[in-house]
């Protein structure tokens, strides 16, 4: 049982970071990132994280500095959001595409114009084709404990994949919460010592990021594939070890009060908190009323989702991003390509808000679900709408 | 220079396997050869897209025999710098043992002086403990001799064509080595392709420094210069002694010439071989002529 804390999330993230460990530390700093890699400095500073921190003059630079920490066989953290995610993108494929288990934590915000710091999910959706395992975590204990997590499952043999952990932007980063801290003992016993299977060691001479032609990449890309759908299974064996041995389980989709639903919300992040409320209200009500929220992005979780959604009539998906006149929000559209050959399905109405710090409040997810059933009742689904938003 | 008998001064081990892609007469293998001969074994390599990196590694071959690594066109320095930062945790932390390991990161001059300046700006001012090389052929070789910021005035490219009414490149070449020197590291230097002696002592050098270190190789490109794949050293030593490129090395601040040229050639020896001058005419070429002697008298002055 770890010590029950009220900590920043941030500095709770930073914590993990600390406990873990991390050898190599490269990150430059943007709103509201920040507090993380400013406590991470201070650790540093105060000796507390034994870690070589390298203050880059850009993401784009932080991101190659943790490739090279990563090949040369060293735990990496790195941390960003927007702007600084969108900077470093060409080099966030290569991570992936080298397989090498970099940590990086996105205190999701938009993405410009207009200049905006405020949260939402638009950077990591404009990185969801980057081949990271991708986890959104929704309070701040998931942050603390899925910082962690996202370590083992990065470096496990069977997975070496680079690990992107999503929290919310001020809404999570930003916010006091009792957060249960384990002990330094207690992680460092669970979370082994990364050993690199392959790493640039001149007593093992080998080159990385050899360029393919066209009769060698197509196989590349279709290992890569391969590999990161295969990691589903170890992600959720390293969720139940953790569970196992502290206590707090976690699931690539988690369900709340989905048995006999009709209709279902389903999203990801801080703000599935108030949808619980909301479902919890409606339930009250006597409205059949469940929620899903998806905590891994990246491997997409076809069977969970569809076995989660197979039951109801209407699932509305809330994404708090949007593809500029595109097919639906990001997370609508992929979910109900993924449901589109399934003989038991729901209609999927695609509603779009929560940007750019926008709130959404209890009241709002009431009239969502209201919304998307007289839709499905009315047989005229909307490919997407957005809500919350002054004519 | 002393008359040395070469294969006895070099070490006779190759790190940079014949068998690679480069076009025949290339300078830039050539460097990389003599480099690797002065830095050996206990070396690591970050390598930018380019040149060097599309004739070394076509998927599954390799020409390096140290550990490379290629990630993209503008971060060799930052990825140099990773990897130099994992090395000195992990020796701190007891994971891997103590040693002294060269960690390199290379590109060629629009890795180095275009695309990647910030990188690069940003792992010297740092202070990293590596050895930066910037292979200079004068244009983006790779993607078919286009120009770049260290394209020589005057120098006909696939972007800055001579026509009608351009000679050219319109715009003097960029000065890296005192960029790199601005950032007031230990050791700044410059090479050529043609002097392998000097480089692998210049190598050898750095390999001793502590510190970020700078090393600017001048390597004909018969390709891209448009000459006889026989006349690389040739046109490189006519480089060095019309004064167009200098040797010099910038140790702690002082600046000595490698190579004192006693008569410097005329440019136009330089320039007459190479196709990418052929249009020039004779007061184009007396236009920087003066240029390189004015640069040469600053050079001299500087120099203790
Ligand atoms: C971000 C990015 N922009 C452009 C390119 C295309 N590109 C690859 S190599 C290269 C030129 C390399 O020039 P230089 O650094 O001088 O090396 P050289 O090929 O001459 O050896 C360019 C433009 C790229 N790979 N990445
Ligand atoms: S184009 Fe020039 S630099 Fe590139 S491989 Fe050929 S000779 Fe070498
Ligand atoms: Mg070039």
């Amino acid at each position: 049982m770890g010590k029950l804390t009220g900590i920043e999330v941030s500095i709770a993230c930073s914590e993990a970071v600390t406990l873990c460990d991390v050898d190599v530390i490269a990150a430059y700093p943007i709103t509201p990132q920040t507090h993380i890699v400013e406590h991470l400095s201070e650790q540093v500073a105060e000796g507390h994280l034994d870690a070589e921190y390298i203050k880059v003059e850009s993401e784009h630079s932080a991101m190659s500095c943790c490739v090279g920490s990563s090949a040369a066989g060293a735990r990496t953290f790195t941390s960003t959001c927007s702007q600084g995610l969108a900077l470093m993108h060409e080099i966030v494929m290569i991570a992936s595409g080298l397989r090498l288990p970099i940590v990086m934590a996105v205190a999701t915000r938009t993405l410009s114009a207009p200049l905006s710091i405020w949260g939402d999910q638009s950077d990591v959706m404009s990185e969801r084709d980057s081949g990271w395992i991708t986890i959104f975590a929704e309070n701040g204990q998931e942050v603390f404990d899925l910082t962690v997590q996202s370590f083992r499952i990065a470096e496990d043999e069977r997975v070496l994949f680079p690990v992107m952990l999503c929290l919310d932007g001020f809404h999570l980063s930003h916010v006091i919460e009792p957060i249960e801290l384990e002990s330094k003992e207690d992680v460092q016993a669970w979370l082994p010592p990364y050993k690199a299977k392959y790493r640039l060691d001149p007593d093992n001479v080998l080159s990385m990021g050899a360029f393919a032609m066209p009769d060698y990449f197509s196989e590349i890309k279709k290992q890569q594939n391969e590999a990161l759908r295969g990691t589903l299974p170890v992600i959720k064996e390293v969720f139940k070890d953790f569970g196992d041995r502290f206590g707090r389980y976690y699931e690539p989709v988690t369900r709340y009060q989905t048995e006999e639903a009709e209709t279902i919300i389903v999203m990801a992040g801080a703000f599935a908190g108030t949808a619980r409320l909301a479902v919890d209200t409606m339930r009250a009500a006597g409205k059949k009323v469940g929620l899903v929220t998806i905590k891994v992005f990246r491997p997409f979780p076809f069977e969970e989702i569809t076995e989660a959604l197979a039951g109801a009539k209407t699932a509305v998906v809330i994404d708090r991003a949007l593809s500029v006149a595109g097919p639906g929000g990001p997370m609508a559209s992929e979910i109900r390509s993924a449901l589109y050959h399934e003989q038991k399905k729901p209609a999927v109405v695609s509603m779009v808000g929560g940007l750019s710090g926008r709130d959404v409040f209890q009241e709002q997810f009431i009239e969502l679900v209201e919304r998307a059933e007289a839709c499905v009742a009315s047989g005229k689904i909307p490919q997407y709408e957005m809500f919350g938003v002054r004519e | 220079m002393e008359q040395i008998f070469v294969p006895r001064v070099l070490p006779v081990k190759e790190y940079f396997a014949p068998g690679h892609r480069g076009c025949q007469g290339c300078g830039p293998a050539l460097a990389f050869r003599h480099m690797l001969k002065a830095l050996g074994p206990r070396t690591i390599l970050a390598n930018a897209t380019g040149c060097s990196e599309i004739i070394s590694s076509p998927y599954p071959l390799t020409s390096w025999r140290i550990p490379w690594i290629h990630v993209a066109f503008e971060n060799a320095a930052a990825v140099a710098s990773g990897i130099e930062s994992a090395y000195k945790v992990m020796m701190r932390k007891g994971k891997i043992p103590q040693e002294r390991v060269n960690f390199v990161g290379m590109a060629g001059d629009g890795g180095t002086g275009d695309i990647g300046l910030q990188a690069l700006s940003g792992a010297l001012e740092r202070g990293h403990d590596m050895i930066y090389v910037c292979y200079d052929n004068e244009a983006y070789m790779n993607t078919g001799i286009q120009r770049s910021g260290l394209t020589p005035f005057g120098a006909s490219t696939t972007t800055s064509p001579a026509g009608k009414i351009s000679k050219g490149q319109p715009t003097w070449k960029k000065d890296m080595p005192a960029i790199a020197a601005a950032h007031h590291i230990p050791y700044v230097a410059t090479a050529c392709a043609s002097y392998p002696l000097d480089l692998y002592e210049k190598f050898a050098k750095a390999a001793k420094i502590e510190g970020p270190k700078y090393i600017h190789i001048l390597a004909p490109c018969p390709t891209g210069w448009r000459c006889g794949s026989d006349e690389t050293v040739e046109i490189g030593r006519a480089a060095v002694e019309s004064g167009i490129f200098n040797l010099f090395e910038i140790t702690n601040g002082k600046k000595t010439l490698s190579l004192k040229v006693p008569e410097r050639r005329p440019v136009a020896d330089y320039f007459k071989p190479q196709g990418r001058f052929r249009h020039l005419k004779e007061d184009d070429i007396a236009y920087i002529q003066k240029k390189v002697d004015e640069d040469y008298e600053l050079l001299l002055s500087e120099v203790e």
